[in-house]
């Protein structure tokens, strides 16, 4: 064993671990609650008259803004402990990934703080989302090239 | 090696400034001043980190009843970047300035390099010196984590950095408790990346300083009324212990961690304890000094300790190397 | 009934990820990675959409949500503009949410200052 892995070791037989029961239960609830808050919430559109498609699209901009008014009062942080993943995954929590940073820059101008770093929590997401979806778009025009005369 | 002083300087005076978590902790009353907003009456947080270590300067200042321009050499450190809380929050003094950097291990060397000068310095003419180490949890969260209002779940083993300051006037002609010896620390890798760890990347560090000590003064650890570690945390202290067991010297009941003392427990949400070089300060500064000047503690080793790290040299892969400076603080002989 | 599906779905997509919170190295940045990727993935086999016909915003609201219609978005602007379209389609699918929070962001900065940190 080496003496990195000997000590991880020791680290490993005193450090307390996270109660993973207790938090991918809440997780569970808190995701769950967002996603099934957003679900009710896409009925009551589509009752008053938005497409299926269009309520969607409804859904997350409502959730974004929530999430974003709750960041700047500095309540999605305090939930964000009790529920982890449950605020981290829904799209709440990407926008608080995006807030979060605006509002902790802007001590540092709007140009070179809040501009230049608003992205440096989420962009991550927007860079990869992208380049997944820019692989999947060369396999599939590839495809139908190939395929389309068929 | 351990260097004793030829003519040990005194700690004047003393004192500890705090923030929100720091009033409700165990040690709240003995501040000196606490600001629950955090703010300290600025607009960001860096600024909040230079107004707090003014605030500890002039208390301390204060307490001694002594003016700025009567202080030979201020030493002065914090966490962010390019000292900018020391330099920003402490030029105004006018005091020739010492700028030091020892994560969270400053408060040792502050008071280590000032001790150094007033001893080198030493004549007939009476001399001051003082040291200042703070650090925020605003600013450090901002440079080394992530922005504050972002939801994240921290790891048990994680530490919360103090919105903390201590500031110390040393006199060259000794005082009631005096800095007898000191004792550079080696930098100690120890191999981990986990920045959600800093206990466990500190721990051998101390260790180190401990077992080097303890070889070399011939000294034990039950001579001392205290062994008192910096910001090693709840999971680093068991560590510590650990280590001086393997080492064949174990640690008794007088060892203590700043870290674990800033905080309660069980009615704040710590963690894995306190840290930030505004933590060793402002607990020596509200707890173990007014113990010796009482007459409770006549000899303590205190060891800030230190997680040499940035935010990049983590991303980049680079082990935490940890750091221990130590000083034996004696109370006068009467 | 949907409601009770979006529930039970969305909060079995959260675990996973606080699972390798808890027990990885991995940071929620990378995790978050790893779900949109994962829903590029599903979107370009076509289960997002399946899935999202049976739970709703059970998988659109979670950010495979975000790489679904990524996805979508992609296949869509192929359809109409051929090869130009695999640069189209990913940005203009997730322009609504982007936006969104960029401009609710900045509001946000406008009105509310940083609040200090509490356990």
């Amino acid at each position: 064993m080496s003496q990195k892995e000997e000590y991880e070791a020791k680290i490993k037989a005193i450090a307390p671990t996270s109660p993973l029961f207790k938090n991918c239960l809440f997780a569970f609830l808190f995701g769950g609650g967002i996603c099934a808050f957003g679900e009710t919430f896409r009925h009551l559109l589509m009752r008053i008259g938005l497409e299926s498609s269009d309520a969607f699209v409804q859904v997350s901009v409502t959730l974004i803004f929530l999430s974003a008014v709750l960041t700047g009062l500095g309540i999605y942080d305090n939930i964000a402990k009790i529920a982890g993943a449950g605020t981290l995954v829904p799209v709440t929590g990407f926008a608080n990934a995006v807030v979060s940073p605006a509002i902790d820059t802007k001590s540092e101008g709007w140009v070179l703080g809040v501009g230049a770093k608003i992205f440096t929590v989420a962009g991550p997401v927007l860079l990869y989302g992208v380049l997944a979806g820019t692989v999947y778009g060369l396999i599939y025009y590839a495809v139908s090239l190939f395929g389309g005369g068929v | 090696m351990i260097h004793t002083f030829r003519h040990a300087p005194g700690i004047l005076t003393a004192a500890a400034v705090g923030g929100y978590e720091e009033r409700r902790g165990p040690l709240g009353e003995a501040f000196d001043l606490c600001d629950p907003s955090g703010r300290f009456g600025q607009k960001t947080w860096e600024m909040a980190e230079e107004e707090l270590a003014r605030t500890a300067l002039n208390a301390a200042l204060g307490k001694a009843g002594v003016n700025a321009k009567d202080i030979s050499v201020l030493c002065a450190g914090d966490l962010q970047n390019q000292c900018c809380a020391s330099s920003g929050g402490l030029y105004s003094f006018g005091i020739p300035f010492l700028g030091l950097y020892g994560a969270c291990s400053t408060c040792t060397e502050s008071l280590l390099v000032a001790s150094l000068y007033l001893s080198e310095t030493y004549s007939e003419k009476r001399r001051l010196a003082a040291a200042v180490t703070t650090s925020h949890n605003g600013s450090a969260e901002r440079q080394f984590r992530q922005p504050l209002e972002y939801g994240s779940q921290r790891a048990p083993t994680a530490q919360w950095t103090a919105t903390a300051g201590g500031a110390f006037l040393l006199d060259s002609h000794g005082a009631d408790v005096l800095i007898t010896e000191c004792m550079p620390g080696r930098m100690i890798n120890s191999l981990i990346l986990d920045s959600a760890n800093m206990g466990c990347a500190m721990a051998p560090a101390a260790a180190d300083s401990l077992c080097r000590y303890f070889e070399e003064s011939g000294k034990k650890p039950v001579d001392f009324d205290a062994i008192v570690t910096g910001d090693l945390g709840l999971v680093g202290a068991s560590m510590l212990r650990e280590l001086m067991k393997e080492a064949g010297i174990p640690l008794e009941e007088n060892y203590r961690d700043c870290g674990t003392m800033l905080y309660d427990e069980k009615e704040q949400d710590v963690h894995g304890g306190a840290s930030g070089c505004g933590c060793s300060a402002s607990v020596l500064s509200c707890f173990f000094l007014p113990k010796m000047v009482r007459g409770d503690y006549q000899d303590i080793l205190f060891l800030s300790t230190g997680a040499l790290l940035s935010a990049t040299s983590v991303q980049q892969g680079e082990a935490i190397k940890g750091i221990a400076p130590l000083l034996r603080i004696q109370r006068r002989k009467t | 009934m949907s409601i009770l599906y979006a529930f039970l779905v969305g909060g079995a997509l959260c675990v996973p990820a606080q699972i390798l919170i808890d027990r990885t190295k991995l940071t929620p940045a990378r995790i978050l990675v790893l779900y949109v990727t994962l829903g590029v993935i599903l979107g370009a086999l076509g289960l997002y959409q399946t899935l999202r016909d049976a739970v709703g915003c059970g998988v659109s609201v979670p950010l495979i949500g975000f790489g679904g219609v990524i996805a979508e978005g992609v296949k869509k602007a192929i359809d109409e503009e051929a090869f130009l379209g695999i640069f189209k389609g990913p940005l203009t699918a997730a322009a609504v949410g982007t936006s969104a929070a960029l401009v609710f962001g900045y509001l946000t900065a406008l009105i509310f200052n940083g609040k200090p940190h509490k356990m």
